[in-house]
């Protein structure tokens, strides 16, 4: 048994130590939002939070994770209550297929927590482990810019 | 007060003797210079890896602003595009070949030996004046060169090359091949490997008496290229070769960190060169054909032991997936006691590929070790380190725990 | 589609529909279904459900089809529920490709929703006993003058909307929705992790599969030990002839059975992979098929070109998933395939079932761009969930089996010649294009990749060209410029060396690459402003129009070229006859390091009546990354045996660091005018602005793609 933090709540987790947290996230806990891409940390698709810093769920085994506080796109609110990022993201339109936005926003979140002025140009290469094949781009970058202009206003 | 008095005096000396020289720029700058000799300069610029400090990140080429990270401070690389203003437009050809060999620019001042001045100086005049020609023909970019953040009086600097700075000119060795010698010339010389293949001494010159035997840069262990060569399975000809110029050879090694600018370099040059730069860094390896073919059968056993073992935490999970799986296999990778990263010195490669990853350049095809940054704690990259060093079948690195947080507090 | 296809692949239900030859052509695909209740129905507490047999593949549909129908039912959009390519329950609409989801399914639902708002009215003036004139429909309600109100609900009964569609509909005239950006529907489940995916499609007792694919096109597998997975507790191996998969109740297990037997596999491998595939395909026997014949006479001086284009991928960012589960005899798969009801067919003869006892439901992918591994999966998770009755089965391949096995965008060649008059226009045009068939879609078990793995294997459907107006390789290969006399052949190579079919805009890319390429290149032979050049050789209005305002808001007419730095434009009409696009950029040039980058994209959009102005926005805006992608980085790769570029380290494509400073879409709205679709109208003119740009800002041009950094180095060293 693994104790995994996800999301703020403690799960224990029945599964091999080795097993990337991407997959325990999906079938352990039944959360949708990272997404498996390459398995090979090239695309950005699974990518999460732990302790504040961006990580690929798909090459990140649970074993290295216990105590560690995980957060994935359902820990930033929900389409009824959606966080700053959340709302960002739904007022700019930015998604087409949407299949590689929940890794791009957290490693948009990781980047506002450490940042929120972030510049344009830090967003840009921030999200450059990040691939996005509808071309949503532009979008991204406004919408992580505007999510930034809603933490700054709050903090 | 005896000793304040006797350096003021030793200092003045110095100065006396390391005094600036004279400027030159009366000749004519040339316009235009032959094709072929355009083309022969194009590829000793990439042998000699110019377009690294010379480029700043994002920056035009050659136009300098580069910072180059020494113990002495932030040095900026220089514009020397040929703009006439803030490039060495006005520069003549004698001005240039001063500066590539004697160290000196054009208005007489002494350069600082991050330029490789002590390595450039074995040039023939041809091949200094091919590399004036493809510089004066590049596109002039009118960009200030940047301050530099050294304490140190350009005048030292005379002082430092009276002491370390050999002009001659590259002598062969008419005992050895004409590849080998070829390949000496280019090594020596302007692709002054040994800049960072060797170790320097507290002035920043270079150790001749351990040429080649691993030194630093930027924060990074370039491994020794002579006997003392960490890599598991010993370097031959055909691979260093192939590594050079595509930046990855099968069971050795990607390039990585400051490498990968010179390996990027080398992917354009040609074969002849290539060749001959790897004829002659094989053989700085002077152990015998049996003591290598040892090592490299003891290195091949260990790499073929490891794909079968389990046993830590981190790499079962982290690294196992792609690193056990055999090269040869689909998604498998380099298992990893044939890396030198785990055999040099210090775990500090080790750890900035961990962290890093290893990505090829935007939209160049390469290999890929995607970065664990975030992933792992302190502890546990340290953990993940030192058995990633037993792996490779070495005595354990000392401190491993400080220097990963060292590392963890750079910025990256 | 083809009319004739459609009737192959579609069955009983269309001869059924199919009207007489007389009959008046009703508006899109109201004329396969011409049923109201094919396409709406209203339930008895008023909710409205509003079928399509399209899909949506992220490209906006279900907002757009719901926008449509609220608009013209006069309902709120909430109220309406939405379902999306399902053969027990939607329209056959064949394929979602081709930009025609507007044009096909809006456009009947726009008049089926008008049709059946003017039955409601008609039947609510009944009730009251007033003229229906009188009455207006407004949320969900049939209201009187005089405040009396009926709801939706209670005026139909199961007769009132089954009754064919009359040839033309009064069409409701307010824009209270439509022509709005309205925020698309899917998008808060994506920003929030809501079950958006088939990939997230989570069934009682599902199992896990992978397949082990060949490494290689052609290979055969000769021995495998399949006796320790076996052993494992609640691992299952499914072989079939060279089809090998692993199945087991933990995803990441199969993943691991699938790694461990990849490794002791043993496969019969071809080597026959063509190391020049220009040469080879220039070599290949053709199907010659003149598509313009006028013959040109080329007074004064003649130009000629020829352009390449590598195989490049759909790429998709999450490999290819599917859920299929058999029960009772019955198969059901969860797919997200751009065609449900040729799947069907597909997966039938796959599995030997007759096709009645096979449903094919859609759910979202990751964003497809055409024919891509999602038909391939839904056969695969077919075959596995055959062998285990009773259990859903989900498959997802592996990064490595999408790149390697989908289906590429074919390589193209084009070659051209033109003569300029003495005013400097065109005088005479002959172009050729040679490619493959730009579509393999199942149609039959044997374009699936598992119908050519398994023991008995499938013949895979003889490749052919796709016919005109719409076309495959020869998708916009005629000019839409005025040329007094333009010939325009399709050579139709029916062999093909690697896998391939329909990538988004088909022949459309290459064609418009390589005519705006060249159109630059007369116009700077003919020393005139490539912007004007263009526009004095266009009849169109509407195409003139997109010119004009791109050249306007890039400003053209001011520009002042830098060093380094270059303008490109280009213009087309999609197909010929759908959405009209023009793009101007500026790009810059680092000849040392063979660095190209994107600086400023403007672009102008007729897509006719625009319904979500934003959503045709952020088409364009798509179309032209995508595009910019394509045309810097893209090319597949092989040995003489095995697909090379099996991930994205050998596959690169564009990251964020070459995003353009900013990118303007300028939407030119036709209110009344019909939907002409957008998905694939950016592509060819993004390609052939870009291709332009690279020319102006260098001086030289090249015309082999893509445009990366080692043939810029080559070049610009030559």
């Amino acid at each position: 048994m693994t104790k995994l933090d996800v999301n703020g709540r403690v799960h224990e987790v029945d599964a091999d130590p080795a097993t990337p947290l991407l997959y325990v996230l999906r079938e352990n806990l039944g959360l949708n939002a990272a997404k498996f891409g390459c398995g090979l940390g090239q695309c950005g698709a699974c990518v999460v939070m732990a302790d504040g810093e961006a990580v690929y769920s798909c090459l990140t085994p649970i074993s290295v994770l216990e105590k560690r506080k995980i957060r994935t796109l359902e820990g930033l609110g929900s389409a009824e209550k959606p966080g700053p990022l959340q709302r960002a993201f739904i007022e700019e339109q930015a998604a087409q297929c949407g299949y590689c936005i929940p890794g791009v926003m957290m490693r948009a979140q990781a980047l506002l927590e450490r940042n929120p002025n972030a510049s344009e140009a830090d967003i840009r290469a921030a999200l450059q482990p990040h691939l996005c094949r509808c071309g949503t781009h532009m979008r991204i970058i406004r919408a992580v810019a505007r999510a930034g202009q809603y933490m700054r206003g709050k903090s | 007060m005896a000793w304040r008095a006797a350096a003021a005096l030793a200092t003045v000396v110095i100065l006396a003797a390391c005094a600036s020289r004279e400027t030159i720029g009366l000749d004519p700058v040339p316009k235009t210079f032959p094709r072929e000799q355009v083309a022969k300069g194009a590829e000793l610029a990439h042998l000699g890896n110019c377009l690294s400090c010379h480029t700043a990140e994002g920056g035009k080429p050659y136009a300098g602003g580069t910072p180059l990270k020494t113990p002495f401070g932030t040095i900026y690389g220089t514009n020397i595009t040929p703009d006439a203003e803030t490039g060495i437009g006005a520069w003549p050809l004698a001005a240039f070949s001063r500066a590539m060999r004697e160290g000196v620019d054009r208005e007489g001042r002494h350069l600082y030996p991050v330029f490789p001045y002590d390595h450039f100086t074995k040039l023939t005049d041809d091949d200094v004046a091919a590399l004036y020609a493809f510089i004066m023909t590049r596109e002039p970019v009118r960009q200030e060169n940047r301050r530099n953040s050294v304490p140190i009086p350009r005048p030292l600097v005379g002082f430092w090359k009276s002491r370390y700075l050999e002009q001659v000119r590259y002598q062969p060795d008419p005992a050895r091949s004409a590849e080998w010698n070829r390949g000496a010339y280019l090594v020596e010389g302007l692709a002054h490997c040994g800049a960072c293949h060797t170790p320097r001494n507290s002035l920043g010159a270079e150790r001749k008496d351990q040429a080649f035997a691993g030194g630093e840069v930027e924060g990074w262990h370039a491994p020794a290229l002579n006997s003392a060569s960490p890599s598991p399975l010993p370097w031959t000809v055909e691979a260093l070769r192939a590594y050079l110029r595509h930046g990855i050879a099968d069971r050795h090694a990607i390039s990585a960190g400051p490498m990968v600018d010179v390996t990027h370099g080398l992917s354009e040059v040609s074969d002849e060169a290539l060749r001959a730069i790897a004829v002659y860094t094989v053989s700085l390896d002077k152990r015998s054909d049996d003591e290598r073919r040892r090592a490299g059968e003891a290195a091949l056993a260990r790499a073929r032991a490891s794909v079968a073992v389990k046993g830590n935490a981190v790499y079962d999970g982290a690294c196992a997936d792609c690193h056990n799986r055999g090269r040869a296999q689909e998604g498998g990778a380099l298992e990893l006691p044939l890396g030198t990263a785990l055999t040099i010195p210090t775990p500090r490669n080790l750890a900035y590929i961990i962290r890093d990853g290893i990505v090829p350049r935007e939209g160049d095809r390469g290999g890929w070790m995607p970065g664990y940054a975030g992933a792992l704690t302190d502890e546990q990259m340290t953990d993940l380190l030192t058995y990633l060093r037993a792996l490779g079948g070495q005595p354990a690195w000392r401190d491993v725990a400080s220097e990963v947080r060292r590392i963890a507090k750079e910025q990256r | 589609m083809k009319r004739r296809a459609f009737l192959q692949s579609g069955g009983a239900l269309i001869v059924a529909f199919a009207l007489p030859a007389w009959a008046q052509k009703l508006p899109g695909a109201l004329d396969r279904y011409p049923q109201l209740d094919a396409w709406l129905r209203v339930g008895a507490d008023g909710r409205i459900t509003v079928f399509t047999g399209k899909a949506e593949l992220g490209q906006g549909i279900k907002t757009a089809i719901l926008q449509v129908a609220s608009e013209q039912l006069a309902v709120d959009m909430k109220s309406i529920d939405l379902v999306t390519a399902d053969t027990a329950q939607t329209p056959n609409e064949g394929y979602t490709a081709g930009s025609n989801s507007m044009k096909d399914s809006a456009t009947a639902v726009l008049n089926a929703a008008a049709q059946a708002r003017e039955l409601l009215i008609a039947e609510a003036a009944k009730r009251f006993a007033v003229a229906a004139e009188t009455l207006t429909a407004q949320g969900g309600e049939v209201r009187t003058a005089d405040g009396r109100r009926v709801s939706y609900g209670a005026l139909v009964d199961g007769k009132t909307l089954s009754v064919k569609a009359a040839p033309q509909s009064k069409l409701s005239r307010t824009r209270n929705v439509m022509g709005k950006s309205v925020p698309r529907v899917d998008i808060p489940a994506k920003v929030t992790g809501g079950a958006a995916y088939v990939h997230d499609l989570r069934l009682p007792d599902m199992l896990h599969a992978r397949v082990v694919r060949p490494p290689s096109y052609g290979a055969r597998l000769k021995s495998v030990d399949t006796e320790p997975e076996s052993k494992m507790p609640g691992v299952t191996v499914v072989r079939d002839g060279s089809f090998l998969a692993v199945v087991a109740g933990r995803e990441w297990v199969a993943v691991q059975a699938m790694r461990e037997l990849r490794a002791k596999a043993v496969w019969d491998e071809p080597r026959k992979l063509p190391q020049d595939i220009y040469a080879t395909l220039a070599k290949l026997r053709t199907e010659d098929i003149v598509i313009a014949e006028a013959q040109p006479a080329f007074g004064g001086k003649v130009f000629e070109a020829a352009y390449t284009r590598p195989y490049q991928l759909h790429g998709a960012i999450g490999p290819a998933c599917a859920v299929a589960r058999y029960e009772n005899g019955a198969l059901t798969i969860w797919s997200h395939a751009q065609g449900m009801y040729p799947l069907r067919g597909a997966v039938a003869e796959l599995v030997g079932l007759p096709v009645e006892r096979v449903r094919c439901i859609h759910m979202e992918g990751a964003g497809c761009y055409g024919h891509n591994g999602a038909d391939d999966v839904a056969g695969d998770a077919a075959l596995i969930a055959r062998a285990l009755p009773g259990k859903p089965v989900r498959v997802q391949w592996m990064r490595e089996d999408e790149h390697a096995w989908e289906p590429y965008g074919p390589a193209m060649i084009t070659r051209m010649r033109a003569g300029l008059d003495g005013s400097g226009n065109v005088s005479g045009w002959d172009y050729g294009v040679w490619s493959n068939t730009h579509s393999t879609r199942p149609g039959r078990a044997g374009d699936l990749v598992a119908g050519l793995h398994v023991e008995k294997a499938f013949p895979p459907s003889p490749p052919r060209p796709l016919p005109l107006p719409d076309g495959g390789g020869d998708r916009n290969a005629i000019p839409y410029y005025k040329f007094p006399a333009a010939r325009v052949t399709n050579h139709f190579i029916p062999e093909m060396p690697l896998r391939v079919s329909a990538l988004r805009g088909l022949g459309a890319y290459m064609n418009v690459f390589s005519i705006e390429s060249f159109m630059d290149e007369l116009a700077a032979a003919a020393k005139a402003d490539p912007v004007e050049f263009r526009l004095r050789q266009l009849d169109d209005p509407r195409a003139r129009d997109v010119i004009r305002l791109a050249a306007e808001r890039f400003g053209w007419a001011a520009y002042r070229k830098e060093n380094g730095r270059g303008r490109g434009f280009a213009f087309a009409r999609y197909k010929n006859h759908a959405g009209y696009c023009a793009v101007a950029m500026e790009v810059q040039v680092e000849r040392e390091l063979g660095e190209l980058r994107v600086l400023r994209v403007v672009a102008a959009i007729d897509s006719g009546e625009a319904v979500n102005p934003d959503g045709i926005k952020n088409q364009i805006e798509g179309g032209i990354i995508q595009s910019i992608s394509w045309t810097t980085f893209e090319s597949a790769t092989w040995n003489d045996t095995r697909i090379t570029s099996r991930d994205w380290s050998g596959y690169p494509i564009l990251r964020f660091s070459h995003v353009p400073q900013s990118l303007e879409v300028h939407v030119i709205d036709r209110p009344g005018e019909p939907f002409l679709g957008t998905g694939e109208a950016a592509q060819g003119p993004a390609g052939g602005a870009l291709a332009n740009a690279l020319a102006h800002a260098t001086g030289v041009r090249i015309r082999d793609l893509p445009f990366n950094r080692a043939r810029l180095k080559r070049t610009f060293a030559a």
